[in-house]
This record gives C-alpha cells, sequence and structure tokens, in this order.
C-alpha cells in the first residue's frame, strides 16, 4: 500500500514498500483512511526530537476512515462503517481508562510507561504505524473508533480526532472562570482551538501570543480574541503584566512545546543541542505571565529528558500546572454537540489538502509555514468518494 | 487602580459561558474517580498480543502492553544501541541518549538499506524541496547561491594550496 515513510530527520516520503496491515489481536480493525491531517505533534516527529524514532515509521493520528475487516472480538464496528479514530489508542478497562483518562491507557505502549499509546508516534508511544497511509491497524477497535454520525462534515470528523478536543481540554484545564483573563501561547491549529473554547468557559479576555502574522490574523477573526506578535512585543511577559494592570493573566495556555522559538538559549540548548527535551520558551513565559495562584495549562509536547523551567517560580507564586494528552474518547460527545450548537467551526482551520502521494511536500510546507499553511489534510489514493 | 470587569456583553461571541461550571477548579477532577487506582495493576486485562517479532519493553513496567505495534522491531546496531538503552529506565539519561543516538545511526542504516532495496533516495525530494520551490524560492536560490560560492571558494583554495 502506499504509506508515508520516515527516512530520518527532515525527510520523509510516501512509497509502496509497506504490505498491508493485518489484524494482529482479537479487538483489532483495518481501516481504509479517507483523510489524514498532518499535525504540529508530527513535526516533532519530523524534527528528530522524538527519542525511537524509527527510520521506515509511518506517521499520523488525525484521521478518519472506512472499516474494512475486524477482528473476531469487534461488536461495535462493521465492514463498511465510517469512524473518526481518537489519536489515543486506548483499552477500555485499565484504571486509566476506566476514569476516563484515555490519553494515559496502560495497556496501549509498551515503551514508556510515561506515555499513553498513539498513532504513527514512534516507538516511544506503543510503535503504531499511523494514518498517513491507505490502511491502517486499529487496536482496540471497540474502544476508540466512532461511528460519524450522519450530519457531520467529514471535514470536520478528522479535525475531532485531535485538534478540538485538545484545544478545548487545554482551556478546561486552564480553570476559567467568568471573566478571567486567558492568555494562549501558540497560534497553531491547537492555540486557535484552544482560543476559540476559552469564551465557551466565560473568559473575560482571551489573547494570543504568536510571531507568525498569518496565523495572527486568522485567530483575530476566526476566535475573536487579541492576538500580538511576540516579536514586536519586546519583552512578552513584561507586555502581560502591563495589559493586565501589572497583575499577571489568570489562565495561561501553552500550546507551542518544544519547537518554541523566540529565545536563542532555548532554541540552542532545546532544538539544536538537545540538550533538553525541547526549547521550552513558551511554557517559560506562560509561567512568569499567570498571576500569582494562577493556573498554568499546557498541551503542548515536550521529549521525556525534561526542560528548563522557571519551576522556582511555580512555587513562589503558588502555580497550579496543568497537563495531559488529550482524552480524545471523553471530550467527543460534548465535542459534537458543540459543532451541532455551531460554538465551534473546526473545518475552517484547514487551509490546504494534498494527495498522500505529495507527502513531503505537504510536511516541509506545514514545517517552514510557507503558503499560510494552518492545517493540512492528506487524502490518500485510494479514499475514494 | 479602579477593577476593570470585562465587558458583560459576549452576545457576539456564540456559546459564551454555556461551559462555565463553577466546580471547574484545579481540584475539579477531569478524571472520573473510581478508586480503581488503589487496586494497581489487578484488573481483567484485555487478552495479550503476541509478540511475533522482538519488542522492547520499559523496565518500569513488568512485560508487554496487551497490545503494541509490531512495524520496524529493532535491526542492527541502531537496534544493539535501543537494547542497551531499555536497560535503564525512564527515570534515567542512559535510556534516552542511547535511543536518540539509535535514531541518528538509523538514519545511514535507512539510506544503506534503500541501497540494497536498489532505491537511489531522492533527498532533495524527500525534503519537500519542491514546496520551497514553489513557495521559497527566493531562500532557495539564495541558499543555493551561497552554498554554490563557499563550496567554490573552498575548492580553489585547495586546489591553490596543493600546488
Ligand atoms: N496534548 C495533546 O493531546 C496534543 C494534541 C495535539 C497537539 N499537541 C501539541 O500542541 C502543540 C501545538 O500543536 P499545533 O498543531 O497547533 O502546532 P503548530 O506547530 O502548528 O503551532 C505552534 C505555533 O506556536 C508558535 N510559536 C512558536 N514559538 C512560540 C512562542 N515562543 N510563543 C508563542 N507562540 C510560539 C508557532 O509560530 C506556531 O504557530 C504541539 O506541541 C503539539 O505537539 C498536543
Ligand atoms: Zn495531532
Ligand atoms: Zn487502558
Amino acid at each position: 500500500m502506499l504509506a508515508m515513510n520516515y527516512r530520518g530527520p527532515f525527510r520523509v516520503r510516501a512509497d509502496y514498500y509497506k504490505p498491508d496491515p493485518e489484524i494482529e489481536h482479537p479487538g483489532d480493525a483495518i481501516v481504509r483512511v479517507t483523510r489524514s491531517c498532518i499535525c504540529g505533534s508530527d513535526l516533532h516527529l519530523y524534527h528528530g526530537l522524538v527519542p525511537d524514532t524509527r527510520v521506515g515509521t509511518t506517521f499520523g493520528h488525525e484521521f478518519t476512515g472506512v472499516v474494512v475487516e475486524t477482528g473476531a472480538s469487534v461488536e461495535k464496528l462493521k465492514v463498511g462503517d465510517q469512524v473518526l479514530v481518537p489519536f489515543n489508542v486506548a483499552c477500555g478497562v485499565c484504571p486509566l481508562c476506566k476514569q476516563e483518562l484515555y490519553g494515559n491507557c496502560h495497556e496501549a505502549n509498551p515503551g514508556a510507561t510515561a506515555v499513553g499509546g498513539a498513532f504513527g508516534y514512534s516507538h516511544l508511544a506503543g510503535g503504531y504505524d499511523g494514518g498517513q497511509a491507505e490502511y491502517v491497524r486499529v487496536p482496540y477497535a471497540d474502544v476508540g473508533p466512532t461511528i460519524i454520525p450522519g450530519d457531520i462534515h467529514p471535514d470536520d470528523a478528522v479535525l475531532l480526532t485531535d485538534v478540538v478536543p485538545t484545544g478545548y481540554q487545554a482551556a478546561e484545564m486552564g480553570g476559567i472562570r467568568k471573566g478571567d483573563t486567558v492568555v494562549v501561547f501558540g497560534a497553531g491549529p491547537v492555540g486557535i482551538m484552544a482560543a476559540k473554547c476559552a469564551w465557551l468557559f466565560g473568559a473575560g479576555r482571551v489573547i494570543v501570543i504568536d510571531h507568525l502574522e498569518y496565523r495572527l490574523e486568522f485567530v483575530r477573526n476566526y476566535a475573536q480574541c487579541e492576538a500580538y506578535d511576540f516579536r514586536s512585543l519586546g519583552d512578552p511577559v513584561l507586555f502581560l503584566k502591563k495589559t493586565t494592570d501589572y497583575y499577571g493573566a489568570d489562565v495561561c495556555i501553552d500550546a507551542v512545546g518544544c519547537e518554541a522559538a523566540g529565545s536563542f538559549l532555548q532554541t540552542f540548548t532545546g532544538r539544536k543541542g538537545m540538550l533538553q527535551g525541547g526549547s521550552a520558551t513558551a511554557l517559560y513565559w506562560a509561567i512568569n505571565s499567570v498571576k500569582k495562584g494562577g493556573i498554568v495549562s499546557v498541551v503542548s509536547v515536550y521529549g521525556p529528558t525534561g526542560n528548563f523551567i522557571p519551576i522556582g517560580n511555580v512555587v513562589n507564586k503558588g502555580i497550579t500546572l496543568r497537563a495531559n494528552q488529550a482524552s480524545v474518547k471523553r471530550l467527543l460527545p460534548k465535542m459534537i454537540e458543540h459543532l451541532r450548537s455551531g460554538y465551534i467551526d473546526p473545518k475552517a482551520i484547514i487551509t490546504h489538502r494534498v494527495p498522500l502521494e505529495e507527502v513531503a511536500d505537504a510536511y516541509h510546507l506545514f514545517s517552514a509555514k510557507l503558503d499560510n499553511c494552518i492545517k493540512t489534510v492528506l487524502i490518500p489514493p485510494s479514499a475514494g468518494a | 487602580m479602579t477593577m476593570e470587569y470585562p465587558d458583560p456583553n459576549y452576545t457576539r461571541i456564540k456559546g459564551w459561558g454555556v461551559d462555565a461550571d463553577p466546580k471547574n477548579d484545579p481540584t475539579y477532577p477531569m478524571k472520573k474517580y473510581t478508586g480503581d487506582d488503589h487496586r494497581r495493576l489487578d484488573y481483567r486485562r484485555p487478552p495479550q498480543q503476541v509478540a511475533e517479532v522482538e519488542v522492547l519493553h520499559s523496565n518500569e513496567r513488568p512485560g508487554l502492553s496487551a497490545v503494541f505495534g509490531t512495524r520496524q522491531p529493532p535491526s542492527g546496531l541502531s537496534g544493539q544501541l535501543r537494547r542497551f538503552a531499555f536497560r535503564y529506565s525512564e527515570n534515567s539519561f542512559a535510556h534516552w541518549l542511547p535511543l536518540l543516538l539509535a535514531d541518528r545511526v538509523n538514519v545511514a542504516e535507512g539510506i544503506l538499506n534503500d541501497f540494497r532495496n536498489g532505491i537511489i533516495p531522492n533527498i532533495m525530494r524527500e525534503k519537500g524541496m519542491g514546496a520551497e520551490w514553489k513557495y521559497n524560492r527566493k531562500k532557495l536560490i539564495k541558499k543555493a547561491v551561497i552554498t554554490l560560492a563557499v563550496s567554490l571558494a573552498l575548492l580553489s583554495f585547495l586546489r591553490k594550496d596543493r600546488r
């Protein structure tokens, strides 16, 4: 089958090297992919920042498709069902899953106990091949995959697999109270969605920080919020202090993660030197610009080796840090409801649709932020109608 | 300084406040607490997938998870490094640094493998230079010109040196 194939940092291609996936466990299903997005998380893999990313891996954890085969014990899905597949691989029966922490399943990833299972996210997340391919093996098919309701647009469906619940959870973990000033670092798909969702919790003011003018422009309109270019702010923390009457924001959300720009020292040690698990600039700023007793919500991804962050300030300011991988399955029903109510409009963030064959260009375009790219959807040749 | 309470008119924002929840403070559980944590790993596990290839597992867990990916099992020199790494816990740099090293070694193995399979990797294409040419041409040309100039200068310098 045609599949994305990772060859090393900044090098990917689509080729026919891989055999079609097979049922390997009675709970598996095989899904023919109809849409598959490239995510900011894929960039960490693409840039070689994630340990145990093996050459030959197929990425892709945000996908929809059609069920073409089911394992012996699968009951909820049948061949022909159109499904959206949450990015978490989750068993549904371990104590974590039972308590709805589907992003932290204990039965989905042998390689790292600190990390749940995820599709196409290296051996750090279970060694599963992902959905940037014609076909994909979906374990625990009765747990994660959700039949796409007839009234949900396929482009919205694919964004429900990650971006929407992740952005929502970022706001949710912020513990926002009515009237709160919420600062979102990062105007990528996740930050954009977090800004949008902050209003649903009653935020009084939403401020987004990034340095890509086209994304700031987009989020200003899409999420009806303020948006600033940190390059023009001088010291973004000082700016945020001033604009909150020298008090600090009530809630800060880090939606940037280990690729953060804005600090030479962080970039040098985190992204080039690999002396820390990526560059922690945005988290650094978030901790320093939140109010005393404030909440910092982290959904962005960092490496397992640790990062330089001002933990002393977390203590002195009495900050609550909240973080997790999104628990997609937990949030799906509510997200579908919000979509129907028109509170969120996910598909509006899709800027590029690219045939899977051109995956290398698609990655470079998203990574280098060319052509005003926000969200890219890959379409396999076998996607059909 | 007067407390500037935000403009209460949020009608322009569809759904404003629908999920405001006084219980949503930092202690409000996003987790549906069941008490199962105290039973640790004593639960009915899903059936175990049979490992037909080598699957490395963290030594912070007793064995494999019930399911796992089977593609790209460890092989070659990078595989040796990965096996070595997995002797150490996730708490140890001796786990992560060999893995990162293994990833780099694996890149070279990947190129060798390509040749072995009769594939000449088109690295420019793999790097997405098509998109660069289309959307960032100026920078690409600038880079190419600089690279060319530097290599020419170096070449002529080396030649002179030899003479
Ligand atoms: N927890 C989860 O479940 C989950 C799910 C999806 C994505 N993620 C993570 O969320 C993060 C964002 O994902 P995305 O798809 O939006 O990625 P993205 O790369 O498209 O967006 C990141 C944005 O941050 C901006 N940025 C860089 N440095 C900054 C700084 N110092 N301050 C403010 N902005 C800065 C970039 O210009 C970019 O627009 C990634 O780390 C990704 O891995 C987490
Ligand atoms: Zn994602
Ligand atoms: Zn589980």
